[in-house]
């Protein structure tokens, strides 16, 4: 007998068998092996069911629904069955249990408690249809002033002193986090790159090198050099138009990035350069950066490297600390920052972590924007925020907030059909997206994809214009660290304090 | 209502934003000739739809030809033990070279005036830090710090005259017209959300830059968290405060010449920007990375006073021009006139007593500066486009 104990489904395929033609397609697209046919009917193995409804929208006969299983267990307020389907899943493997995606306990969200101002009667209301509003974001590091002077005869007569600083223009504060190919497809990867070269904005490369047919799109890329240092060669870090440390990711602060063996296939083993098959898991600290001093090492080495010529910056999770150490950061020379909260996303992370560890991105926007403000430091930085900002209003939350870019993964992932069934660790992604099986990273297409992703951030630019223009406001710059214009709705006043917004209603 | 409390805001209102609709005025002679305030109060006192009697206020600059070498406070007190206070405080920090009440008019025109009081005054010299910088410390101290205190006006041979009034009570409570002035700015208010008190009229005043201004800047708290990281208080909790602290960090500290300041603060668009010469794009492209914080955003239109080292008067409004700003220039090429509307100049025009006949009259563009300077005349007169007639060298790699 085995040990694994029967865990009760979550999910029930439900075929109706009236409209069931038979055509087998469901069995074929099911990648998960929870469908087959017995030469009379279509019979599913409910247990193996994730719900990633690849099945149900590729029945020609719209004869499959996927339902939550009716069978319950006792009752218990406290041992949840989330909480015992984790004690069954470990007791049967004893190991840690593996996950993606994002946190996903019921954690209250604070984008949603803050509400937004609008003008009325003393100030009018831009109306963006009419006019402009500006949504230009410059990327990197900026000086703190800058040196005119004015000719002492000719008062016309006026130069401008200016040194050389890593910066760049995007057209949306807008980049897509850091997912490698290998956490998700060749054609995934394609879609992202293409789609933020044609809106001029970023794409993180992810940590597991850049695929020789992605180097075209460098000048919207940021590549990430990470503990594993996979990927990296002289052409990955001069090719791009900046260059990240990846010290830690929202989903599972204090970890480094975990590639299962599983997705290791002959592309990603060469642009990893890593041997196939083998689980690409990098070091949790970076082994030559145990203190401040070494990051500040590594970055000017970056500097060094690339000439000067590109930003280069950190990325940390949202912990406790993340304010002083954001000023670390700066002081040790990084252009910019990227701070990833708690609820962001991951291609595989130990459950445990996933679910626990770090804190709301919300809090550590305004922490760090308001410490690095005290130290003098704020306006020379881009300062990237992610970890769940879902639409645009987090966008424009977490710009008010203090950021200067929102950093997005899964709802691009959504934008390609992910149904956010949280088993990309798996690599059988029945949408082609996180997956390295040919057969199923075929079924994602890359113009679609591209399309469909070039439609989402456009969506998200207008209404980010609709919204300023009711602030009164033309120009998003005016829009970062404006706290004034928002207000607090939720149940916890300390949360307004610290996020240093007014509760709604005063 | 009467609000005894001058210096400020009364507690209920504490923490509110003050936002307000304004009439301002203002104007310089060229050759420097100084004039007593009747005519600017004229210029104002005009746009009476403008204003609800809830606070007006004058500055004036060059009107202490005697004491040009201190600093000139202006300072409102609650009572005499705030003075005293005060006073000692001043003492202990630089020398005081007089100290006297301000005259006006009595007896008084406006409900409870305060105890309204100026001190010429000199800082003790320090090695690490300027005179400027000193005497800014001072004033913060004193309005942030003191109870039943206010700092007006804080700059050399200039003052600021103001309260909670009709535009033309505070003018005669003043007796503005005893003041003879090179360039005048004036200003009068319609708040909506608190009472007027007196500290909160216009003109805002740091050192030699006074402000006043018409409107609501919807990026006030970009701004003044910006100004907060430069260790500027910004206690007041109006817009206006902070458009003088950011032209004190800009053209004071930063050393901006006051045409790139005013171009840092209402940028233009960036595919207007992207239509020109080369250095013109890097200069503009640098200036709107580096001060996206200073970025005045919102409604506004403003008229401000800067004296160090050259008078100066700048006229301004925000890129989509939605608060009004009309100049004229007199037909000797001497007088450069900014105020919200064309009826100010018509009423010098029709004044027996003044009778100014205008060479021009002229709308400036949105967002556009008018730099008038004594000595130098009108440099820029809000209809060029960005740095048009400026020849720009960029250095540098």
């Amino acid at each position: 007998m085995s040990i694994e104990h029967n865990i009760p489904n979550y999910f029930r395929v439900k075929i109706e068998s009236d409209h069931c033609k038979k055509c087998k397609r469901c069995v074929s697209h099911c990648s998960y092996g929870a469908l087959s046919f017995n030469n009379e009917k279509i019979i599913s193995d409910d247990s193996k069911c994730v719900a990633c409804n690849r099945c149900a929208s590729m029945c020609p006969g719209k004869a499959i629904k996927i339902v939550k299983d009716e069978s319950c267990l006792p009752p218990h307020g406290n041992y949840s069955r989330r909480i015992r389907n984790i004690i069954w899943a470990q007791s049967g493997t004893g190991g840690v249990l593996l996950s993606a995606t994002g946190n996903d306990r019921p954690i209250r969200n604070i984008f949603d408690d803050l509400l937004l101002d609008a003008c009325q009667v003393t100030n009018p209301s831009i109306d963006p249809l009419r006019e402009t509003i500006e949504t230009k974001v410059f990327f990197g590091r900026k000086p703190q002033k800058l040196d005119f002077t004015t000719d002492p005869i000719d008062p016309n007569k006026i130069s401008l002193k200016t040194e050389f600083l890593p910066h760049f223009e995007i057209d949306m504060p807008l980049m897509v986090g850091h997912m490698s190919l290998g956490s998700i497809s060749y054609n995934a990867c394609m879609a992202i790159y293409q789609a933020v070269n044609e809106l001029n904005i970023l794409a993180g490369s992810g940590e597991g090198g850049l695929h020789p047919d992605f180097y075209e799109y460098g000048k919207n890329i940021i590549t990430e050099v990470a503990s594993g240092r996979f990927g990296v060669d002289i052409k990955y870090l001069q090719n791009t138009v900046g260059l990240e440390i990846k010290i830690g990711q929202g989903a599972k602060p204090g970890h480094g990035g975990h590639l299962p063996g599983e997705k290791v296939n002959s592309m990603i083993s060469q642009t990893r350069m890593i041997p196939k098959g083998s689980d690409a898991l990098s070091p949790y600290p970076h082994h030559d950066i145990y203190s401040i001093e070494d990051l500040a090492q590594l970055i000017s080495a970056l500097k060094e490297a690339t000439r000067y010529k590109v930003p280069i910056g950190v990325k940390i999770a949202a912990v406790h600390n993340s304010a002083p150490i954001a000023v670390g950061i700066v002081r040790g020379g990084a252009d910019f920052i990227s701070i990833d909260g708690f609820r962001g996303g991951t291609g595989a992370a130990p459950r445990i972590i996933r679910d626990h560890a770090g804190i709301p991105i919300e809090l550590a926007i305004a922490s760090v924007d308001q410490r690095l403000r005290q130290e003098g430091l704020r306006d020379q930085v881009t300062l990237v925020a992610g970890g769940s900002i879902r639409y645009s209003a987090d966008l424009i939350k977490a710009i008010a907030l203090g950021a200067d870019v929102g950093m997005v993964g899964m709802p691009v992932l959504i934008a390609l059909g992910c149904r956010v069934c949280q088993q990309c660790f798996r690599g059988l992604c029945s949408w082609g997206i996180a997956t390295q099986k040919p057969y199923l990273v075929k079924r994602l297409d890359i113009d679609v994809a591209r399309n469909r992703i070039i439609n989402l951030f456009h969506a998200w630019n207008e209404e980010l214009k609709e919204i300023l223009g009711a602030m009164g406001i033309d120009s998003i710059e005016s829009l970062r660290s404006n706290r004034d214009r928002l207000r607090y709705i939720g149940p916890n006043p300390r949360i307004a304090d610290i996020l240093n917004v007014k509760h709604a209603g005063e | 209502m009467n609000w005894k409390n001058y210096t400020s805001l009364p507690k209920i209102f504490q923490n509110q934003r003050i936002f307000d609709g304004c009439g301002i005025s203002g104007y310089l002679n060229i050759d420097g000739k100084r004039e007593s305030g009747t005519k600017v109060k004229d210029m104002l006192c005009i746009l009476h739809d403008r204003e609800n009697g809830l606070g007006a206020g004058y500055a004036g600059y060059g009107i202490y030809p005697d004491y040009k070498d201190y600093y000139a406070l202006h300072i409102l007190f609650d009572d005499e033990k705030s003075k005293e206070k005060v006073i000692s405080y001043l003492e202990s920090m630089g020398y005081i070279i007089l100290s006297e009440p301000i005259p006006t008019k009595t007896p008084s025109n406006v409900d409870n005036p305060p105890i309204i009081w100026r001190i010429f005054y000199e800082p003790k010299k320090m090695k690490s830090i300027s005179d400027d910088e000193q005497m800014i410390e001072l004033v913060m101290q004193i309005n942030a710090n003191f109870d039943g205190a206010f700092v007006m006006s804080s700059g050399k041979n200039m003052g600021v005259f103001k309260g909670n009034g009709w535009s033309y009570e505070i003018a005669d409570f003043y007796k503005i017209e005893d003041y003879k002035a090179y360039m005048w700015l004036a200003h009068s208010r319609f708040p909506t959300n608190t009472p007027g008190w007196w500290g909160g009229a216009h003109p805002f005043n740091l050192l030699g830059t006074s402000v006043v201004h018409n409107g609501e800047i919807t990026s006030y708290g970009t701004n003044k968290r910006y100004l907060e990281s430069f260790g500027y208080k910004c206690t007041l909790f109006t817009d206006t405060e902070v458009i003088a602290y950011l032209f004190d960090l800009l053209v004071r500290k930063h050393k901006l010449p006051i045409l790139i300041a005013s171009l840092a603060l209402a940028p233009p668009l960036f595919n207007e920007i992207e239509r020109m010469d080369k250095e013109f794009q890097i200069a503009l492209k640098n200036i709107r990375a580096t001060y996206r914080s200073a970025m005045l955003n919102g409604p506004f239109s403003i008229i401000v006073g800067h004296n160090d080292p050259i008078p100066t008067m700048i006229g301004l409004s925000d890129r989509k021009k939605l608060r009004p700003l009309v100049a004229a220039i007199s037909n000797d090429d001497n007088t450069v006139y900014i105020s919200s509307e064309e009826a100010s100049f018509k009423r010098l025009k029709l004044n027996a007593e003044f009778c100014d006949e205008f060479k021009e009259i002229w709308h400036p563009k949105s967002g556009t500066a008018i730099i008038a300077r004594v000595g130098q005349g009108l440099l820029r007169n809000g209809l060029e486009k960005p740095l048009e007639k400026i020849k720009l060298s960029v250095m540098g790699g």
